[in-house]
């Protein structure tokens, strides 16, 4: 803990790694086994199978804050008393759990064993497991495994667990071909968007990771440029580059400038010229320019303070501030990947307070006395400092909504104009 | 291990934190790794509370597992009660800080701290949340009022004359069901009888006040899950009795009130039921009839299942053909109330389990908890919630007790409003084939779109028995006419299947290969109860 100082060797542009607060203390926040509630969705036939506890079970079935309807592709295999007392051998219990799941679901394709923090503390050998499981269904389901506990992982990042968990198993990419993998979960009707972008620009082939069925795996290999949707992937990204893959550095797909420096990184990569770029982006940039406008009428001036929680923190801390005029009270994020997030600190205005780690009491103090206009948070902290009188926007909605990309600039924007509105509406 | 895809009940922690929720002074230091902060969101979001709930975490990583999580341990309890200065503090630890065993009970016990420390053993491998809610409050109770015991023997202070009689409120908590009005409506009730509540707890008491708990005369369990043995023991150390009718319906009310006279030696005799106690006519109502016979699937926590079955038959005139809990500690209760109903008892904590059943009854109503409001949503069948888990829904702004006069008013609108009304029901009845006013059409004070569901689960159900039908013709040569498929549509969806398959049985035994209409009826007179 390093206290809440203010950095003194502000540059004249941006910020950098140097200024960042460091804290630690409680943190407010999921593990990355939150990342399953989306990721199921994304891959429609992956099942995630966490080896954990009652607690694990509870937290999947609360992180979404409502229960989700349908019979969910996840599930927990809690562990009892006996499995820990040794009485019963662990991996059997796995393989009788496992095939209990494939019996009941055989239209899954891939099972993830997700790893958890009492499966970690007492050593159980996910890796092994899913290795023998794999052999048993071979040809009829693939089994993975990966780690998302609070010990390791910290909400999004479970999403990079994941998604590493996959890079051994993507086919190579030919040495003579080459395409552009997006990596991290977008909704689809974002990933179509980018998808047409591409193809108008003369891009392909393009592939994403996560792809939507597990069977669809994009190939990886030297003639891989690599350009990331989301901005805590970095363990994939590594392992991918690992793969002979170039990352392409770019700001991230948020707001008008995000989208269009990310599209560029690829432009540039395909060698396109950026007239072409530009005339191909216009009529998306001109629609989002205007309906933004109307955002940004609301947010222009307003102060704003990120709790740290989705790893988003800094890139639309960026977009908030360069295309809705918004004033950066303090922007915290779980942890710093310098590397991944350089093309963003540059462009952050200069002296931002930037925190890395929590401490939740600490930070909650700062929010009193910044009294900001509205504080990105997590759920548990969002009707308290409500009671207090402050406005609060859910980070959670972040990872849950369209929010990339040039026709969704305005729907982000929206989603912090949206408690402002309502702030200024009610007489109650 | 154990299969879950839904869990009824969180780990044995989070009890003990709706116990520290409930209260006032009382905080609770968590050895829990990163994450398990999810909690606070339960109190937070479904219950809307304004303040987060009195508890640190040491949200330890794996970093921290090398070197010194017990310096962690002890930095986050000093850390907490120099910020909230709580005049009791509980440790506890989740799941994973189980495993590593640091034994933040004693640490904390020997950092010398100036409060009361109470170290909790939460085994987050055998035990779940109600247990766990249970067993705090009850070594909270216990910690506080131990060194008060009088001695074996000892008389209790006689209540000084004409003085009214004191009763405890024991069991409600944060996150229960309907905690908050039931409070209210119990005390009012209590009023009415000439008793004075000493001490609501869990729910807004303090430390001071668990220690005020002796002067009551009596003790009211109104949750049992939550304060029995608590109960038990007041009971046993001063002689405080306990009122065991939880008063959930008219019936029980009414015995309520009878016990509450016995234990507490007062005439409750003259004592006339409130003006606004409106169930028993409602019920008694001509329009009402219609609700005879309804087939009714329970499901929930012991309390409100067994008080739901008793309504549901003596109060409403329904059929149980369901009933069962999730909570294994009172399996004995509900099992006695599946035996009074004919019902087969169904104990278990596993969703899929309770699905099956619930799809096998073909109940026309499902009371249940928020798991089977989904499994409802899913067969399209009405649905009330009657017991935890809880929903944000189950905090209503509105005043809606479960308990006494005005909680059976309640549990009245909120169990029948679901339901398609008599004409309403009749009609359809009547012309099946009206094109917006068919049975899979909504009840009309419903609004449209609330049972969406429906038509694809009839789809997946007839799909199913058609299959059955399939494999059936491939060994028998048994088919259906097309008339006969057409006037079985004509049966309300949620009999179809079952209508189906006696027809199908019904002419198996007969030999007869082709279903006509004639069939069906033969087969409905036949079966017909």
């Amino acid at each position: 803990m390093t206290g809440s100082n203010l950095p003194s060797s502000a540059q004249a542009t941006g910020c950098d790694a140097s200024m960042v607060i460091r804290e630690r203390g409680q943190r407010q926040v999921f593990c990355g086994l939150a990342g399953i509630v989306w990721l199921h969705r994304k891959i429609q036939d992956a099942f995630f199978l966490v080896v954990g506890s009652r607690t694990c079970a509870h937290l999947l079935q609360s992180a979404a804050g409502v229960m989700i309807f349908a019979e969910p592709r996840f599930a927990t295999a809690i562990l009892q008393e006996r499995d820990l007392a040794g009485l019963a051998d662990c991996n059997q219990e796995l393989d009788r759990v496992a095939a209990e799941i494939l019996e009941r679901r055989p239209d899954i394709k891939t099972l993830f064993l997700v790893g958890s923090c009492p499966s970690e503390v007492i050593k159980l050998d996910l890796a092994k497991a899913a290795e023998r499981l794999s052999a048993a269904y071979r040809g009829r389901v693939r089994v993975l495994d990966y780690s998302a506990s609070g010990l390791e992982t910290t909400f999004t990042q479970g999403e990079d667990a994941c998604l590493m968990s996959l890079v051994p198993e993507l086919p190579a990419l030919a040495d003579t071909e080459r395409s552009l993998l997006v990596l991290g979960t977008l909704p689809d009707v974002v990933e179509d968007q980018f998808q047409r972008l591409f193809a108008e620009l003369g891009i392909g082939p393009v592939h994403f990771l996560p792809p939507r069925r597990a069977s669809e795996f994009p190939p990886v290999g030297r003639g891989t440029r690599l350009l990331l949707a989301q901005p805590f992937l970095g363990e994939t990204a590594r392992a991918l580059q690992g793969r002979g893959a170039t990352l392409l550095t770019a700001p991230y797909p948020f707001g008008i400038e995000g989208t269009l420096g990310w599209l560029r990184a690829a432009a540039d990569a395909w060698g396109i010229a950026s007239e072409r770029l530009e005339a191909v982006t216009a009529p998306a940039v001109a629609r989002a320019k205007l309906s933004l406008a109307r955002q940004r009428e609301a947010l222009a001036g307003k102060r704003i303070t990120f709790l740290p929680d989705s790893q988003l923190e800094i890139p639309i801390a960026r977009f908030l501030s360069r295309e809705c005029g918004m004033e950066l009270v303090e922007v915290a994020t779980p942890f710093l990947d310098r590397q991944l997030m350089e093309p963003e600190l540059a462009l952050l205005p200069t002296g931002v307070r930037l925190t890395e780690g929590q401490d939740v009491d600490l930070q909650l103090d700062r929010v009193r006395s910044d009294r900001p206009d509205l504080t990105v948070c997590g759920l548990g902290l969002a009707n308290p400092l409500e009671s207090e009188g402050l406005r609060t926007k859910w980070s959670i909605e972040l990872v849950f909504t369209p929010v990339h990309g040039f026709d969704q600039a305005a729907d982000l924007a929206e989603l912090f104009a949206r408690p402002l509105a309502r702030g200024a509406l009610l007489r109650v | 291990m154990q299969l879950t895809l839904w869990s009824y009940e969180g780990p044995p922690h989070i009890g003990a934190m709706r116990i520290a929720a409930s209260m006032e002074g009382v905080h609770l230091v968590l050895h829990a790794p990163q994450g398990d902060t999810y909690a606070d969101l339960l109190f937070t979001m479904i219950e809307r509370r304004g303040q987060r709930p009195p508890v640190s975490y040491t949200s330890f990583q794996a970093r921290e597992l090398g070197s010194d999580t017990a310096e962690l341990v002890k930095s986050t309890i000093q850390a907490a009660c120099d910020r909230f200065a709580p005049r009791v503090l509980l440790i506890g630890e989740s799941c994973t800080a189980e495993l590593i065993q640091d034994q933040p009970g004693a640490l904390a016990q020997g950092m010398g701290l100036p409060i009361p420390v109470l170290s909790l053993e939460l085994p987050a491998y055998t035990r779940k949340e109600n247990w766990g809610a249970n067993e705090t409050f009850y070594q909270l109770v216990r910690g506080l009022l131990k060194s008060r015991v009088p001695a074996p023997g000892a008389e209790r202070e006689l209540r000084k004359a004409g003085a009214r009689p004191l009763a405890n409120l024991l069991g409600p908590s944060a996150l229960g069901f309907r905690c908050r009005d039931d409070v209210v409506e119990v005390t009012r009730l209590l009023d009415s009888l000439g008793v004075d509540v000493n001490v609501v707890a869990p729910l807004g008491a303090s430390p001071e006040d668990l220690l005020r708990l002796p002067e009551a005369d009596f003790n009211v369990c109104l949750y049992p899950e939550l304060a029995d043995q608590t109960c038990l023991w007041l009971e046993r150390m001063f002689g405080q009795r306990t009122v065991k009718t939880v008063p959930i319906g008219i019936g029980a009310t009414r015995d309520f009130i009878a016990e509450v006279g016995r234990v507490a030696g007062i005439d409750v005799s003259a004592t006339k039921e409130p003006i606004w106690s409106r169930m028993p006519w409602y019920s008694r109502s001509v329009d009402s009839t219609y609700l005879t016979g309804k087939r009714v699937f329970i499901f929930g926590d012991a309390t409100h299942v067994v008080a739901a079955a008793r309504i549901a038959t003596e109060e409403l005139g329904f059929t149980v053909v369901g009933l069962g809990t999730y909570a294994r500690e009172f399996a004995r209760e509900v099992r006695e109330a599946a035996k009074r109903y004919g019902v087969e008892p169904l104990i278990t904590d596993d969703y899929l389990d309770v699905e099956a059943r619930v799809a096998e009854a073909h109940p026309e109503l499902v009371l249940g908890t928020q798991m089977e409001r989904h499994i409802a949503k899913r067969l399209g069948i009405p649905c009330a919630v009657v017991s935890a888990p809880v929903h944000i829904q189950d905090f209503p702004a509105r005043y809606a007790p479960q308990m006494g006069f005005e909680g059976a008013n309640v549990i009245f609108d909120t169990w029948v409003h679901p339901l398609m009304m008599g004409l309403e029901e009749h009609l359809i009845t009547m012309f099946r084939e009206d094109f917006e006013f068919h049975d899979g059409a909504t009840p009309s004070h419903l609004g449209p779109g609330a049972r969406t569901a429906h038509p694809s689960q009839e789809r997946s159900l007839d799909t199913g028995s058609t299959a059955e039908t399939a494999a059936a013709t491939d060994e028998n040569i048994m088919a259906w006419t097309s008339e006969a498929e057409q006037e079985l549509k004509k049966i309300p969806f949620f009999v179809r299947g079952k209508a189906r398959r006696n027809t199908e049985r019904f002419a198996q035994e007969r030999g007869i290969l082709t279903i006509t209409v004639e069939t069906l009826y033969d087969a409905k007179a036949h079966f017909g109860r």
